[in-house]
């Protein structure tokens, strides 16, 4: 017997939180941000907000767990630098394995969005 | 999946080794995030003010979303583990039956373990307590008799090794003696063990005094006044560690020897039974010294460093083939052999010690696969439970987690109580090998008690990753699933119980063999006929005082006087005197010549075991007369000159000629050529070996000092050791009885190893045996139980009950005959690993291996049938019903 990759998520090592749909596509619009070069977290969110026209926010609540999370899983990686206006400030970049995943997601996401474009403009 | 693991569980405990660095790290990070904010507020206009509180507001709760991110890099918080200590806690003492007997195997496994591994780290592993142990070696001669690559060295040769090699830069003599230590105010006298040795013995093993000083080359010359060291047992025991004993004058044999020192405690080389030290060139005439053919001595010595023991090796044989080939004549070994000091020392019980180690590692495998399979079926009744956390979000890692911690807790328990129980272990083991090198002093240290929690640690991660393993998601859904009534649960879990039994059984079975084997070759060594009485004879060993017996007539008059009062004493029926006592061991032999035969090929000697026996020894000792007569009274000191051959040497040196009449001359003594007047039955010097040609000179010839007082009676004979002892106090109160054994003791202690590897092998496999029955009892129990509802349904569709119970039977049984299998297979193969222990027993011995097999199924049968049996008496209404 097989069961759907929804109900397997549920038994995954996280807890499951209310708009779990919204954190994985989070976690996608991170690691797309990263393949800019490295950044640390507040040019993320900035570079987010920014380019989406302050149509999505990244709460900071939201955003260091998911760093942390990606860090854990080893997508990202991180090292202390200077910033801008010589502050100390970690420094996030893309590992292969977060390159990787980030080129699966955005199949998926692509695929998915294409489906439901499909039902909602109907031809 | 598991690369990701990996980083994760890295990264993990990076945070954990730097827990202050990543506190640290989260502060500045999140802290960073708010002067950026702040500085765009003041960018955009707002006041210093409040551009700070706009971004904290911003921010939310800051000291949670810390608490979060940290809470992500913690391998498990404390809380957590704590909170799962409490549960299981809980839920063991909930069980306490349960808990109660995984504790206790756990307890046994671990002690067990435990003692095994102090002896083995103390004596096998531990490199021995002197300076650069690694460069230490033994010497030895080879091929002095037979082909026998380990022979005691004559001081000439030693004399000549030291002269000649090259490789090694110390080298000492120590030979074996004894002497009778006289005693003090209201003591009696006691024969001690003594070790002699040249006065660079001590320096060579880096070993200093415990007071006083060692010996030196002044006290190690036959001029110097004598001389002695205490070791600290004999100085604590007998002289209650008397702090002023340095200086003090003791009575040995008689004579009086100054006390120039005490040995530290840890000296207890080569082993417990030497307990003085005396100087060898001191103590034996220089002419016995220089002698080619006294083979006595051990000789030990320290390599160069660099030199390997090969080379040391090659050198040595080279130069004895040297010395050989230049004095054919001389009775000195063909070659000589180097061997490190260690390997040496242990020889006699590095594998018995093996074979216990291996045991109690088999065993302690069972408890923990025990302990595994009873936590499979904990788990399996608490499924459901599982399954409903697992649902409401509890991750697998956590449930994991839990079953390990429950398991640490009770294989922690158990570990705990089996280091308590490895105190007294060891000490029972150390009573019942007293052979151990270094014995007394080994005791349970850090490196031990790390072994014992590591060991532990291991068990609780074996033992609770099974039932951990079977939690997998697929089981945890069909948890909730199988709450419908009509299907059987887990056959999965039930399966890897089997899996987890079938490894039981078949360690079972593996032990079980070993034991066996080593069972049956103890009952082979105690049913060898000796060749003489060894029911009902005592014996008492005693060795005369050179001072005051020198010559052959005093040593005469005192042996004749003896047995004269002996025979004379109530309850006594027979008595004789013997040098070597049957099952003693090999001890003396002497070269001899043929008059008569053709001469030998240079370089060759003919080598018998010698002993002296009076008239009577035959008779008392039940050695059998083949053919002519035994010693006569009248055959004393100069007028003995006598033989009396055992049967094997008669065969072997006059294969096809009578030698009754003929003559031998022995080459030690000035003798002239001894008539072989009668040939006698074969006796074993040691139980185990066959025995060797022997030959017999008269006691009254006054050879030799030393020996044993053999005596029969009708009664019983004990009764008699306390009037002899008193009467050879009143013949000489300064001797000593060396030993008053029974001859069913001597042959005891000759096959005391074996009995104790023998014994304790079994123990262990009973015990296994045990707990596999165990096992399989509860696990079949379950699958009855989990199968109930089922078996309802076939005995209320008619199913024959007898029908029923073979289908459960066969259900238990199948376990068991795969791991029979399996263990036969490897007792076939653990059987080859401790042939050398074996004695007239072959490694494959059909009626062990079929007794075993025979035992195992009988016994798992037995653990089965009650299960079984309970199936087949289900009332099916009742069955139906339940739930």
């Amino acid at each position: 017997m097989r069961y759907s990759p929804k109900i397997l998520m549920v038994l995954r090592d996280h807890k499951p939180e209310p708009g779990d749909l919204l954190r994985d596509t989070l976690d996608m619009l991170i690691l797309k941000t990263l393949t800019r070069g490295s950044l640390h977290g507040y040019a993320i969110a900035e570079y987010i907000q920014d380019t989406t026209q302050d149509v999505l926010r990244v709460e900071e609540g939201a955003l260091y767990p998911a760093l942390h999370r990606l860090e854990l899983r080893g997508l990202l990686a991180s090292e202390w630098g200077t910033s801008e206006n010589n502050r100390r400030a970690k420094y996030y970049r893309l590992t292969s394995a977060g390159r990787r995943q980030l080129a699966e997601e955005t199949a998926h996401w692509t695929r998915m969005s294409a489906a439901i474009a499909r039902i909602l403009e109907p031809a | 999946m598991f690369a990701e693991w990996c980083i994760e569980l890295k990264l993990k405990i990076r945070a954990l080794l730097m827990r202050r660095q990543l506190d640290r790290d989260l502060e500045d990070e999140l802290e960073f995030h708010l002067a950026m904010r702040e500085a765009r507020n003041r960018a955009s206009g707002l006041a210093a003010s409040e551009a700070r509180d706009s971004a904290l507001r911003k921010f939310g709760n800051a000291a949670l979303l810390k608490e979060r991110c940290r809470e992500m890099w913690m391998l498990m918080s404390l809380e957590t583990i704590w909170r799962d200590l409490r549960y299981a806690a809980r839920t063991f003492l909930k069980t306490p039956g349960f808990s109660l007997v995984v504790v206790l195997v756990m307890a046994f496994g671990i002690g067990a373990n435990t003692v095994l591994f102090t002896v083995v780290h103390a004596v096998l592993l531990r490199p021995l307590p002197f300076a650069h142990p690694d460069r230490l070696v033994s010497f030895w001669e080879r091929n002095v008799v037979g082909d026998n690559d380990r022979n005691v060295v004559s001081g000439g040769v030693f004399e000549y090794w030291r002269k000649e090699a090259k490789s090694f830069e110390q080298m000492a003599v120590l030979g074996e003696d004894g002497a009778n230590l006289s005693g003090g105010a209201g003591q009696f006298p006691e024969y001690i063990g003594t070790r002699l040795c040249t006065s660079q013995f001590f320096p060579m093993l880096g070993v200093q005094p415990m007071l006083g000083r060692l010996f030196s080359t002044d006290d190690d010359r036959p001029q110097a006044n004598a001389t002695a060291i205490l070791t600290y047992g004999l100085w604590k025991r007998r002289f209650a560690a008397d702090p002023t004993i340095v200086g003090k004058t003791i009575l040995l044999d008689s004579k009086p020897y100054t006390v120039i020192g005490v040995l530290p405690a840890y000296f207890i080389y080569p082993e417990a039974r030497t307990e003085l030290w005396l100087p060898v060139y001191n103590e034996i005439p220089p002419q016995q010294m220089q002698s080619l053919g006294n083979h006595r001595f051990y000789v030990w010595a320290r390599l160069k460093p660099g030199v390997t023991v090969r080379q040391a090796y090659a050198e040595l044989d080279a130069i004895q083939r040297r010395m050989r080939h230049d004095h054919p004549n001389y009775f000195v070994g063909n070659g000589a052999n180097v061997i490190p000091l260690q390997n040496d020392l242990v020889r006699n019980v590095r594998s018995s010690l093996y074979i216990l180690l291996g045991t109690v590692g088999c065993v302690l495998l069972i408890a923990c696969l025990n302990v595994a399979s009873l936590f499979v079926a904990r788990t399996a009744s608490r499924q459901r439970e599982i399954a409903i956390r697992a649902s409401l979000g509890a991750g697998r890692s956590r449930i994991l987690a839990e079953q390990l911690v429950g398991s640490l807790l009770l294989t922690g328990a158990g570990g705990a109580f089996g280091i308590l129980l490895a105190f007294g272990g060891l000490r029972w083991i150390l009573s019942a090998r007293e052979d151990l090198p270094g014995g007394p002093s080994i005791h349970i240290d850090a490196t031990v008690l790390l072994f014992a929690l590591a060991i532990t640690a291991l068990s609780g991660i074996f033992a609770g990753f099974f039932p951990a393993f079977s939690v997998t998601r697929e089981s945890l859904l069909s948890g909730l699933q199988e709450t419908s009534r009509f299907v059987a649960g887990g056959p999965g879990r039930a399966y890897l119980r089997k899996v987890l039994l079938a490894a039981e059984v078949a360690l079972t079975v593996i032990l079980l063999t070993g034991g066996g084997l080593l069972l049956k070759s103890f009952a082979k060594l105690q049913s060898v006929s000796m060749g003489c009485a060894t029911d009902n004879v005592l014996t008492l060993s005693l060795s005369l005082p050179d001072s005051r017996y020198s010559t052959p007539e005093q040593k005469t008059a005192f042996f004749s006087q003896l047995l004269e009062q002996v025979r004379a004493t109530p309850g006594v029926t027979s008595a004789g005197f013997v040098n070597v006592l049957p099952g003693e061991g090999h001890y003396v032999d002497n070269t001899f010549t043929i008059p008569g035969h053709p001469p030998l090929p240079p370089g060759q000697s003919l080598d018998a075991v010698l002993r002296d026996a009076d008239p009577d020894y035959f008779r008392a000792m039940g050695i059998r007369l083949i053919r002519g007569r035994f010693f006569t009274e009248r055959e004393r000191l100069d007028q003995a000159k006598v033989v009396i051959l055992s049967e094997s040497m008669a065969k072997k040196y006059f294969p096809n000629e009578d030698p009754i009449g003929k003559y031998l001359t022995p080459d030690l003594f000035d003798h002239p050529p001894l008539e072989i007047v009668g040939i006698v039955d074969d006796v074993r010097s040691w139980v185990n070996r066959p025995p060797e040609p022997t030959m017999y000179i008269p006691l009254y010839r006054g050879l030799f000092e030393y020996g044993s007082l053999v005596v029969r009676s009708s009664k019983d004979v004990t009764a008699l050791a306390l009037p002899i002892q008193r009467l050879i106090a009143r013949m000489d109160p300064n001797l000593a009885v060396i030993d008053v054994l029974t001859m069913d003791q001597i042959i005891g202690k000759s096959t005391a190893d074996a009995k104790f590897s023998a014994t304790l092998v079994l123990l262990f496999a009973a015990l296994a045996l045990i707990l596999a029955a165990v096992g399989l009892y509860g696990v079949l129990s379950y699958l009855v139980a989990q199968r109930t509802n089922e078996i309802g349904i076939r005995i209320a569709l008619g199913a024959q009950r007898p029908a029923v119970m073979h289908l459960m039977l066969s259900d238990g049984m199948r376990p068991a005959a795969v791991g029979l299998f399996l263990g036969v297979m490897g007792g076939v193969f653990s059987a080859r690993l401790i042939r050398s222990e074996l004695f007239g027993v072959q490694p494959l011995d059909a009626f062990v291996f079929a007794a075993v097999v025979l035992l195992v199924i009988a016994v798992a049968a037995a653990a089965c049938l009650f299960p079984a049996w309970r199936a087949s008496r289900l009332d099916p209404l009742l069955a139906l019903r339940c739930e």
